[in-house]
């Protein structure tokens, strides 16, 4: 099976809905953060080394690093 | 509810909610900072008057997401809440909420709603959720929560006095909790039998943060935690169960609460401002422009309140010195006591203003965009974009450099940026580089713009922040950790910063010098004094025929003569005596024993290497003319070698001596009181006086 997308993949304006996470303690401060299954989150722009990157997310920016948007899977 | 009349109100929200605002709001400039006990969190308190009968003692929480700490400041947040026997637990706790990020912030308002606490809610921000085409009705928050729900705008002050009478009569919560645990209820149950709690979240909490709860001795920890097993409670799968089903009940809420339409603004500003300041290239020329622009004013407007406060401080001494009659103890004041005072003083311009501008760099957001561009790059050096802070902030001084830490929530990342961050060049180092430059270094101007001077001096503090990057990356290469380090951070609106905030954070930060570092400083200063002032054996007492010759009345001023016989003083004093003693060692990095002198006296701080040489060279103590102390240093001729002392290769061994090396007893207390022990604070005393101390071996051999 390949590797499901995960949101370090989505390119700057792309949208994605989130459908689960890698078990990883991180996303546990990823989902209080708002960053939950079902929830849509956007790529908005990248730091100008590519990383970390912003996404937004229920209507605010959330600044993550690449290694994290790994862990989060999307639909 | 009946409120007592001096309750105890508790302030809690998400970072950038508008607490801070509200809190200088409620308590005016009527605040102080003192610590939560047994930790070495400030906690800032203000008073409130509510009504005519109500005072309320006001405690500002640090700001966070959710009860589950991320970083040390956090950590207190549910001790407090958690520990009804604690000096300051509330009697009532008010959380700020965004209303325009209302989801988000509902986690945490929800977790402090199921702790039984009597809590009311303060909606903010309902003109940034208008312009995002939000609209919050109260009367159903109200409604469905059964609490006191006010609408304030924490920037412009509006809703304060709702929010007063609220709080004066605040709702008790009768609903049912918004979520409750389904997993892990026998454990939940010994804990609220075995410590007398009778809310269940409460317990359920002190379960999931057993090892944090201070108020646990170990050997409950460790019995906690054996009971977690038994029980087969997995803390971090019911807290993944936990934030699910929370977020569920608050859609649940905001659909009846929420009105979504589409936005009538869209962020223009912040999106527009953000394409500038995270550009590709423009994004850094502004970060170093902003850096330069800081630097300029820290070290070109500082320089005049600092002058008078020195000129004050040296007049004081001496009009004291006049009127009090002369002894031990009036030179324990005018030479001990008042220049330890004045050596504090004397930092409060520029960690005022430096303070100033992070304050207004946070307040306005852009701070959070610098953390962002540089988090790749501190990455590879094993710190993180956080450690950008503390690393500016060490120009101005290590010791609030140190305690702006906190907030890195990596234990590795935090601990490597504690110990390179005194390697910043402090403003303590810029007299000693100011003098030796100034010997060393020929002053010529290219281009009539460009001062010769000012490059070695520029140069300087690039070889101590290069030096910073390199110790860094090596600590990464040597310490092992579990803790997998992360970046996960909100980027919040930008807008122009509330100047009273600004103030306040200035205030904070000053006080906290002052006294926390003032303390030792200060004790350091009398413990110098004694030991420049006595001496072994009784040359001391015979300065006077010793120092001077026979017939000095026809040869020398009478000024001449006192400072001959400080200089004697000095040599023989128990200071003079131990500068002999380390010649040896300092010999190969070319320093003799009057610089030993003057290392002693400069361990505890830097600044005093100034005085001491002038008062080697005697020069005289009050002799404020550095060009004094400068011509009489170049005039200084090494008795091995016919030629003058300062010789490049010896400026330039001293000048990377004082860069490297710990030559601060307050960082060293600093560093101890935020890593809670002495490991590392002795590690970064070795490392750094022996990277000093090699480097200076280095470069005088190399050069002589």
């Amino acid at each position: 099976m390949a590797e499901a997308r995960n949101a370090s993949q989505l390119k700057i304006g792309e949208k994605g809905i989130i459908a689960g996470f890698k078990d990883e303690p991180v996303s546990l401060k990823l989902m209080e953060m708002g960053c939950l299954p079902g929830v849509e989150i956007s790529m908005s722009f990248t730091a100008p080394l590519g990383d970390p990157m912003c996404i937004s997310v229920s209507g605010y920016h959330l600044a993550l690093r690449k290694d994290e948007a790994t862990m989060i899977y999307l639909q | 509810m009946p409120l007592k009349s001096h309750p105890k109100i508790a302030l809690l929200g998400n970072p950038n909610s508008g607490k801070s605002s509200l809190f200088n709001h409620l308590t005016g400039l009527n605040q102080k900072i003192g610590n939560f006990p047994g930790v070495t969190v400030d906690m800032k308190s203000g008073h409130c008057k509510l009504d005519d009968n109500v005072t309320a003692e006001l405690i500002d929480l640090p700001g966070v997401y959710s009860l589950y700490p991320r970083s040390l400041d956090e950590k207190i947040v549910f001790d407090l809440l958690s520990n009804v026997n604690h000096a300051s637990y509330p009697d009532l706790v008010v959380v700020v909420v965004d209303a325009s990020n209302i989801r988000r912030n509902l986690l945490l308002f929800s977790q402090i709603y199921d702790l039984g606490i009597p809590v009311v809610m303060a909606l903010n921000m309902l003109d940034v959720a208008i312009d995002a085409g939000l609209t919050v009705d109260i009367e159903a928050l109200k409604k469905e929560l059964g609490i006191q729900v006010v609408q304030i705008n924490a920037r412009k002050g509006t809703g304060i006095e709702d929010l007063k009478k609220a709080l004066a009569a605040p709702k008790l919560n009768a609903h049912e909790p918004m979520f409750v645990p389904s997993e892990g209820m026998e454990l939940v149950d010994l804990v609220k039998s075995t410590y007398g709690i009778e809310n269940t979240y409460l317990a359920y909490q002190v379960a999931q943060q057993s090892e944090d709860i201070t108020w646990l001795d170990a050997q409950q920890k460790s019995q906690m935690a054996e009971w977690k097993r038994e029980f087969k409670f997995y803390g971090e799968r019911l807290q993944r169960l936990e934030t699910v089903a929370r977020y569920q009940k608050i859609n649940e809420l905001v659909s009846l609460a929420l009105k979504e339409a589409s936005p009538k603004k869209k962020n223009q500003l912040t999106r527009q401002l953000d394409a500038i300041f995270t550009h590709r290239i423009g994004g850094y020329l502004i970060f170093f422009f902003i850096l330069f622009v800081i630097f300029q004013a820290i070290f070109a407007w500082a320089s005049v309140p600092m002058d008078f406060i020195d000129s004050t401080v040296a007049q004081f001494s001496q009009w004291l010195a006049n009127r009090l009659p002369e002894g031990v103890l009036t030179s324990l004041f005018t030479e001990g006591v008042i220049p330890g005072i004045g050596g504090v003083l004397i930092f409060v311009p520029q960690i005022a203003l430096l303070f100033g501008f992070i304050a207004v760099l946070e307040e306005s957001g852009y701070m959070a965009r610098v953390v962002f561009l540089m988090d790749k790059i501190m990455r590879r050096f094993g710190l993180n974009g956080k450690s950008v802070v503390p690393l500016i902030s060490g120009v101005a001084c290590a010791i609030p450099a140190v305690m702006a830490t906190r907030n890195i929530d990596n234990w590795k990342e935090r601990i490597i940026t504690i110990m390179v961050t005194p390697l910043m060049s402090c403003s303590a180092r810029l007299p000693i580089y100011t003098i030796l430059i100034a010997i060393t270094v020929p002053d010529i101007n290219y281009f009539g713009v460009i001062n010769l001077h000012g490059i070695a001096l520029m140069g300087m503090y690039l070889l101590g922040f290069f030096a910073a990057l390199l110790s860094a990356w090596l600590m990464k290469l040597f310490m092992r950790t579990k803790e997998r380090s992360y970046f996960i951070m909100e980027l919040p609106l930008y807008k122009s910063p509330r100047w009273i905030n600004v103030g306040v954070t200035i205030v904070d930060k000053v006080k906290a010098f002052v006294f926390e570092a003032g303390k030792i400083i200060l004790a350091i200063s009398i413990v110098l004094w004694v030991l420049a002032s006595y001496g072994p054996g009784d040359a001391m007492d015979h300065a006077e025929e010793n120092a001077l010759p026979a017939n000095w009345q026809e040869t020398l001023s009478e000024k001449e003569a006192e400072n001959k016989i400080a200089a004697y003083k000095l040599e023989n004093s128990y200071a003079g005596t131990m500068g002999k003693w380390i010649e040896p060692v300092i010999k190969p990095l070319g320093f003799d024993w009057k610089i030993g002198i003057a290392l002693i006296t400069s361990f505890a701080a830097r600044e005093v290497f100034v005085g001491t040489m002038a008062t080697i060279y005697s020069v005289g103590v009050d002799a404020d003319d550095e060009s004094t102390i400068k011509s009489r240093m170049r005039a200084e001729i090494n008795p091995d070698t016919g030629k003058p002392m300062y010789s490049t290769a010896l400026s330039i061994s001293l000048l990377i001596f004082y860069a490297f090396a710990m030559q601060c007893m307050s960082t060293v207390a600093v560093v101890y009181r935020e890593t809670k022990g002495w490991k590392w604070p002795l590690i970064q005393t070795a490392y750094m006086t022996g990277l000093a101390y090699l480097s200076s071996l280095l470069v005088y051999q190399l050069l002589k």
